[in-house]
């Protein structure tokens, strides 16, 4: 065993790779677990590559056969069902850890000099899995998917002046038919994944290059305390906690399976309480509440479409920004955050979102006790 | 180090380069562009369709009909006996397909929670401009109710 492992290493020269794994360490500090958050949205992410490849066999991009493809999926193919739900469900916890892990990196300052481009990647990686949650969720050709899609593409049309090309562009046509079904296909499947997959690289990279981000003001503490080896200490809390979000994934999956819906209909009226989803619902509560009217050729719905965008634009170049890394960006942040949760309570008419917050930080604050580093003897 | 002036034919042989490379990103982009917008497809217009009988029993029961008119929906309301609207169904605010409300008498988006009246005019919720209003014609049939016909206003 050893020998192969010999001659393989002097044709491939890994122990290089293993050198520097073996030096890798986490700093150790009272936020360390913020740490966790990336792996675990990486984790998501495979996940993702997996049942999607699995769901890319039955699969029949056509507006005649999309969603009979996926009602044969989970009707008849053996545990087409599980792959489906997995599939869906992952892809709800992923970009629920991508905003949390964007989140702690925006509050604890991570993306200060030299961690910009860090940062950016990151940022554009968030985008992109949401971009992945829109182009998929079209796909099963449901009312509901149907209805999503018409209402954001036509978001994108509200755009001034590049509006009308951005709508054809994403739709493939002027409406939403088949055409947009097989150019969804392929941003969710090809374009996407090609265009993540780099940038994950790149992001995954700069992370070792530069390596952990310590805040300033836990600088003192995290120099008191010894760090811990990435390998195998660090690592094999991130499997413990893959282990978990997995179990976590089947049962959501056997005991809430995703539904299908009904087909869509172009000439049927969308259903009451329609919603888009979770992620979604804040933007879609506030284009509920805007008033019709139009102010300086300027229609009103235009106003919170465009302040939407440049809220992402803002967090995308945050790090350029925020120079002096006062309070103000973290003031900015909680507001915005307050607004996020304000307005999806509203949107679903309960506090369950609130209860879901605190949930998540009890959780973090419990999988932060259990992987804690023994104290030093 | 010492800073060498770039000789003049180097210079001119960058710029060449520079441009050639400049031309050859335009030559790949510019088709690639183009192909990424969907051409437009002249559609056949439309004059007139049939939206059925007026008695029929959708119209009495939900009180509307969504129709093809070309490639676009059209809601067609009995708004009382022998009395019916025909209205765009494509909600102005977002593009969501409209419903009608019996109990209300009023055209509502489930999508955004937009309201229009009869004559297709935006009276509450988020629809900057009205539903665009089709002509309805109810055409005699002998022996039985008459065809309800939309056209073009």
């Amino acid at each position: 065993m050893s020998r192969v492992l010999q001659w393989l290493d002097d044709r491939v020269g890994w122990s290089m790779l293993r050198e520097f794994l073996s030096h890798k360490t986490v700093p150790m500090h009272r936020y360390s677990v913020f740490y966790y958050l990336g792996g675990m949205t990486l984790f998501f992410f495979l996940v993702q590559v997996c049942t999607g490849v699995l769901l890319m066999l039955y699969y029949r991009p056509s507006a005649d056969e999309a969603f009979e493809s996926i009602e044969f999926l989970v009707t008849t193919v053996p545990f087409g069902w599980l792959v489906r739900s997995i599939h869906a469900w992952s892809a709800n916890l992923m970009v629920f850890f991508a905003f949390l892990h964007l989140a702690s990196v925006y509050f604890l300052k991570s993306y200060r000099a030299p961690r910009e481009l860090t940062w950016i990647t990151g940022a554009l990686v968030f985008f992109l899995i949401l971009g992945f949650g829109f182009s998929g969720y079209l796909l099963p050709w449901n009312q509901l998917s149907f209805f999503a899609t018409k209402v954001g593409t036509d978001i994108a049309g509200v755009v001034p002046v590049i509006g009308e090309w951005m709508l054809r562009f994403l739709r493939g046509g002027d409406r939403v038919t088949g055409a947009t079904l097989s150019r969804f296909y392929g941003w969710h499947v090809a374009i996407l994944p090609a265009i993540t997959t780099v940038l994950l690289l790149a992001h995954l990279v700069l992370v070792q290059v530069k390596g952990m981000s310590v805040p300033a003001n836990v600088e003192e503490e995290s120099r008191r305390r010894s760090p811990m080896k990435f390998f195998p200490h660090f690592a094999l809390r991130d499997l413990s906690g893959w282990i978990f979000a997995l179990g976590v994934l089947a049962a959501l999956a056997a005991m809430m399976p995703w539904e299908l819906g009904e087909k869509a209909d172009a000439f049927a009226p969308a259903y009451a309480n329609i919603r888009p989803e979770w992620y979604y619902v804040f933007m879609f509560q506030t284009l509920k509440l805007v008033p019709g009217g139009e102010v300086l050729g300027i229609e009103y719905e235009a106003i919170p479409i465009l302040l939407f965008g440049l809220a992402g634009l803002l967090l995308l170049l945050v790090p350029f920004l925020d120079r002096r890394h006062g309070r103000g960006w973290t003031i900015a942040g909680l507001l915005g955050l307050a607004f996020v949760i304000v307005m999806t309570c509203w949107g679903y008419g309960t506090l369950v979102p609130l209860y879901i917050v605190f949930l998540t930080a009890l959780l973090l604050a419990l999988f932060a006790f259990i992987t804690r580093a023994p104290e030093a003897r | 180090m010492e800073a060498y002036p770039v000789p003049e034919r180097r210079r001119f042989i960058n710029w060449f380069l520079g441009t050639s490379f400049g031309a050859l990103a335009l030559s790949v982009l510019y088709p690639l562009v183009r192909f990424l917008s969907p051409p437009r497809i002249p559609e056949p217009g439309t004059a007139q369709i049939e939206a059925g009988s007026a008695d029929d029993p959708v119209f009495r029961e939900k009180g509307f009909k969504i129709v093809r008119f070309g490639a676009d929906p059209v809601i067609v309301v009995r708004a009382a006996e022998n009395d019916f609207r025909a209205l765009s169904a494509t909600c102005t605010h977002l593009d969501c397909i409209v419903g009608f409300q019996k109990e209300r008498n009023r055209i509502w988006c489930n999508c955004h929670g937009g309201a229009y009246d009869l004559t297709g005019r935006n009276i509450a919720g988020p629809p900057p401009r009205p539903l665009t209003a089709f002509k309805v014609n109810l055409v005699p049939k002998s022996g039985s109710a008459p065809t309800v016909v939309v056209s073009k206003a």
